[in-house]
């Protein structure tokens, strides 16, 4: 992408932020440090790190809880810093949803729209799209998890903002429920053409939600991507542990070769970065191994196998297998789970 | 499934109007209280005080030497220490496994336990005192015991008193802490006692303090009971204060005990502060309904002996007596009001509709005036105490902002201890030509109200902060996330929220204002007296039938607080009370 395209980007409309600081008194690196990001309109943006990496005070910051020590936050080319929060139509869910206890769902929903009539309509139609219609006089506190994320959600959309920024809105609920709920999130982003920022420190639920996926970490952003694009060509090798390659070997070494063969790409300085399952137990054998110890998840063998001049991968393997620590097997490349870094 | 979105309108540059009106909130917000504690509380104090350091418009420090060498001022001083320090300890000791009871376990009539033992914290401190008088007398049920007008009963009255104080505050945490603390303390070894000296007493221990510290301000300011009680022999600096006033005319004597209770009060106030914020300090608390077990006094199928059954049914015994021995005042002073001298009927209430032959108004006159007047203190005791809670309640970004409202909020508890004598003389000197104005504000109905409302103020400031504390902050930025206008998220977060604990700050403004004696005592009219002072009047004067009057007329405002107080409690939601 090139300098004009750039610029032209940013008066397409949507979210600008650039060079954005956030400190907090009496801590000596700042929250954020000098975040740049463009969020289109209508897009879902995910903001991926591990916690206390700042992603959630990028978040503040853009609604306008944090103040700004240097940078902007634009909406639609013009600055958004002089504008209180309440008149900023940014849209903000929390963690825990931060429900009025003291009202009814309906209540909670209606918070955010103009006092006028057609507001029941309008909540109806909310608690409809996120599965909970009819909940309208039920009490915060007769509702599950899931449900008061759902309330939340739904109360968030009321307004119609904006900008919707969503604070690891899952991450309080079991997995399942997460799994299921970041679809029907995705569905309602989608449905209603919100834009939206998305905080998580869950990868898979950033894929899962996001067009596009910023990895933050220590208070910078480390790379912006649409998810497959991530996944197949992560930045760094800092962006690629997050996202769960485990393993790193120079692209030159001589381990790598069965590597090299897999990908079709000829030897090199980069450094070839390895996801669990890069070795397959038990395909036509390229490599050898030594069995370290064996895990099973949702019925698929993990094996902890040590590969000479890579260390300990974990390869996939067939429902059922038996291996024992010790054992030497025979490995199978899978290239989907390989990605070369260029630095 | 696409969703119609109603256009919103957009978003404006922050006018200067709105953010002025936010400006401007605030700034009433501090003002008004400042205003009124500055004019109704410090300028009175200030005045009654310089009386005694002031002559001839010089400064004139000799009163401390002179006060401090009289042989009387430190033997005041050393038992207002004693009876506030063992009515403290006593209060915790019995006050601690009254919480386990009332708190942690469930039975039948546990709610009309509870309240029951908040009766006598709200009770007027004269009507304590009467009650007990009518208990220990020679001829009273108590009186082989010999303990009328002794140390003794004045300790016993404050812990009456006190008791509702450290069990609420106690029991208030202990039903919320996590109980699988002390579970993971019993399965790695320890005993039930062991685990309950190690786990949940540390866990406890800034709400024992707080409540401790609390008690011992009560105690070391009592007035109404420890005047009835203790006659001339015993006293409070309180106490003293209010005698060499009003008996000796020494307001010299009067200016340095002042000072004297002010930094007594201060240094109780610096720890009870001190308590406080370490109690803020994060405690695994969960829902009352998951630490909550029936009480049962056979030890249950399928619990092993040594597990801590032991020590439930001694907290239980301890509580079951502390309970009877508070009930033992309160109901001896309703038999004693029915006692005639020749049998028993209602000839003393019946006395309550004519003068007594010597007062200046009927009883019932005097009780109308009373609620009247406490209607008034309430009024002005909600909105002042109201809006500290809510600036005090504030956590602003800055240090400065942040230390400003601590000594606010230590500001604002100063009238809780500060000897109400001192107040109402204070008032009487300088609401005559206040600040050089032509006016004469003695004369004022309004006067009584306002002196109540600042003995009134911390107790509303108390109930209402620590909901309004505990109000998550990002649930103000929820609403504001939503497009709520500053205003509007005070009005349906903040407001909303605390109105749940009006009902209990409204019972206890108005309890304060009934029973508050101290500063009525120099302020209310002789045309207008209202029921405490009528008692104390009653009581002073010889004769069966005044007497007889007196305790009738102690039943009637005993029923009157306590009802007053039980009908508040019921308007607020379960778990809304704060430290109260």
């Amino acid at each position: 992408m090139n300098e004009r395209q750039d610029v032209a980007g940013s008066r397409r409309g949507g979210l600008t932020v650039a060079d954005l600081v956030v400190r907090y008194p009496g801590a000596t690196a700042p929250a954020v440090d000098g975040v740049s990001l463009d969020v289109a309109p209508g897009s879902v943006v995910a903001l991926l790190g591990p916690s206390g990496c700042g992603k959630s005070s990028l978040l503040r910051a853009v609604a306008g809880l944090e103040p700004l020590a240097a940078g902007s936050v634009c909406w639609d080319g013009t600055s958004v810093a002089d504008v209180p929060v309440h008149r900023r139509g940014f849209g903000l869910m929390f963690q825990d949803g931060q429900l009025f206890a003291h009202r009814t769902v309906g209540g909670n929903v209606a918070y955010g729209l103009p006092a006028r009539s057609g507001t029941r309509g309008r909540v109806a139609e909310l608690l409809e799209l996120v599965g909970l219609a009819g909940y309208e006089d039920r009490g915060i506190a007769t509702l599950s998890g899931g449900e008061r994320q759902r309330v939340a959600l739904a109360r968030a959309l009321a307004p119609a903002p904006r900008l919707l920024l969503l604070d690891e809105p899952l991450s309080a609920l079991d997995r399942a429920l997460r799994e299921r709920l970041a679809v029907d999130l995705r569905a309602a982003l989608v449905a209603t053409g919100t834009t939206a920022v998305f905080v998580t420190h869950d990868q898979d639920e950033a894929f899962a939600v996001a067009d596009r996926v910023a990895v933050m970490s220590a208070g910078r952003l480390l790379q912006v991507d649409a998810p497959a694009e991530l996944w197949v060509r992560p930045a760094t090798r800092e962006v690629a542990s997050f996202l769960g390659y485990e393993a790193f070997v120079p692209l030159d070494s001589p381990a790598a070769a069965p590597l090299r063969d897999a990908l079709g790409v000829p030897p090199s300085g980069a450094t070839l970065a390895l996801a669990e399952g890069a070795f397959v137990v038990g395909r036509s054998g390229v490599a050898k191994g030594v069995v370290r110890g064996v895990s099973s998840r949702r019925g698929r063998s993990e094996v902890r196998v040590d590969v000479d001049g890579i260390g300990v991968v974990t390869a996939l393997g067939p429902v059922g297998g038996r291996w024992s620590a010790g054992d030497v097997v025979e490995l199978g490349v899978e290239p989907d789970a390989l990605a070369v870094l260029d630095a | 499934m696409a969703v119609d979105a109603p256009t919103r309108p957009d978003p404006v540059l922050a006018t200067a109007s709105g953010r002025g009106r936010v400006v401007a909130f605030w700034s009433v917000a501090v003002a008004v209280p400042l205003l009124f504690l500055g004019i109704f509380f410090a300028w009175p104090v200030t005045v009654m005080i310089a009386q005694g350091f002031v002559v001839d418009g010089q400064l004139d420090l000799g009163g401390f030497a002179d006060v401090f060498s009289r042989p009387r001022t430190w033997r005041i001083i050393g038992l207002t220490l004693a009876q506030a320090t063992l009515g403290t300890a006593l209060s915790v000791l019995l006050g601690v496994p009254g919480a386990y009871v009332l708190y942690r376990h469930t039975f039948r009539g546990r709610s009309f336990l509870r309240a029951f033992v908040t009766v006598p914290f709200v009770l007027p401190t004269v009507v304590v005192g009467v009650a007990f008088r009518s208990l220990l007398v020679d001829g009273g049920p108590l009186g082989f015991l010999h303990l009328d007008g002794t140390f003794a009963a004045i300790v016993a009255a404050l812990v009456f008193f006190n008791y509702a104080v450290v069990v609420r505050a106690v029991g208030g945490l202990w039903e919320r802490l996590d109980p699988r603390a002390e579970q993971a303390a019993r399965a790695l070894g320890a005993s039930p006692w062991t685990a309950f000296r190690t786990v949940t007493l540390p866990a406890l221990t800034p709400a024992i303090a707080s409540a401790a510290s609390l008690a011992f301000l009560f105690c070391a300011t009592a007035f109404g009971t420890v005047l009835v009680l203790g006659g001339l022999q015993f006293g409070t600096i309180e106490t003293e204060i209010w005698i060499q006033t009003t008996q000796f005319l020494d307001l010299r004597a009067a200016a340095v005990l002042s000072v004297v209770q002010l930094v007594v009060v201060a240094g109780t106030l610096v720890v009870a502060g001190r308590a406080r914020s370490r109690r803020e300090r994060a405690l695994g608390l969960t829902l009352p309904s998951a630490s909550v077990r029936p009480l049962r006094l056979r030890r249950p199928a399928g619990m092993p002996p040594g597990d801590g059954h032991g020590l439930t049914l001694v907290a239980t015994a301890v509580t079951a007596l502390v309970v009877l021995l508070l009930a033992l005042p309160l109901v001896n002073l309703v038999v004693r009001s029915l006692r005639t001298g020749d049998g028993w009927g209602l000839d003393h209430y019946s006395a309550l509709g004519t003068t007594g032959g010597s007062l200046t108004v009927t009883v019932w006159q005097a009780t109308l005036n009373s609620l009247r007047v406490a209607l008034d203190a309430t009024v002005i005791a909600l909105v002042v105490g109201g809006l500290v809670a809510l600036v005090v309640s504030r956590r602003p970004r800055r240090a400065v902002g942040r230390r400003a409202v601590a000594g606010l909020d230590a500001l604002f508890m100063l009238p809780l201890g500060v000897s109400a004598v001192t107040v109402g003389f204070g008032f009487l000197l300088s609401m005559h030509h206040p600040f050089g104005l032509p006016v004469d504000l003695r004369t004022n109905p309004l006067l009584l109200p306002v002196a109540q409302a600042v003995v009134a103020v911390p107790l509303v400031v108390r109930v209402v902060l620590p909901v309004l504390r505990a109000i998550d902050p990002r649930l103000r930025e929820a609403a504001a996330t939503l497009g709520a206008t500053p205003g509007r998220v005070l009005r349906t977060v903040d407001l909303s929220i605390a109105a749940r604990s009006l009902g209990l700050a409204v019972g206890f403004a108005f309890a304060a204002s009934l029973g508050e004696f101290g500063a009525t005592s120099f302020l209310a009219r002789p045309d207008r007296p209202t029921l405490p002072v009528v008692i104390f009047r009653l009581i002073g004067r010889p004769g069966p039938e005044s007497y007889g009057m007196a305790l009738a007329a102690s039943v009637v405002l005993a029923v009157l607080t306590a009802g007053i107080v039980a009908a508040c409690e019921r308007l607020r939601a379960p778990g809304a009370g704060g430290e109260w």
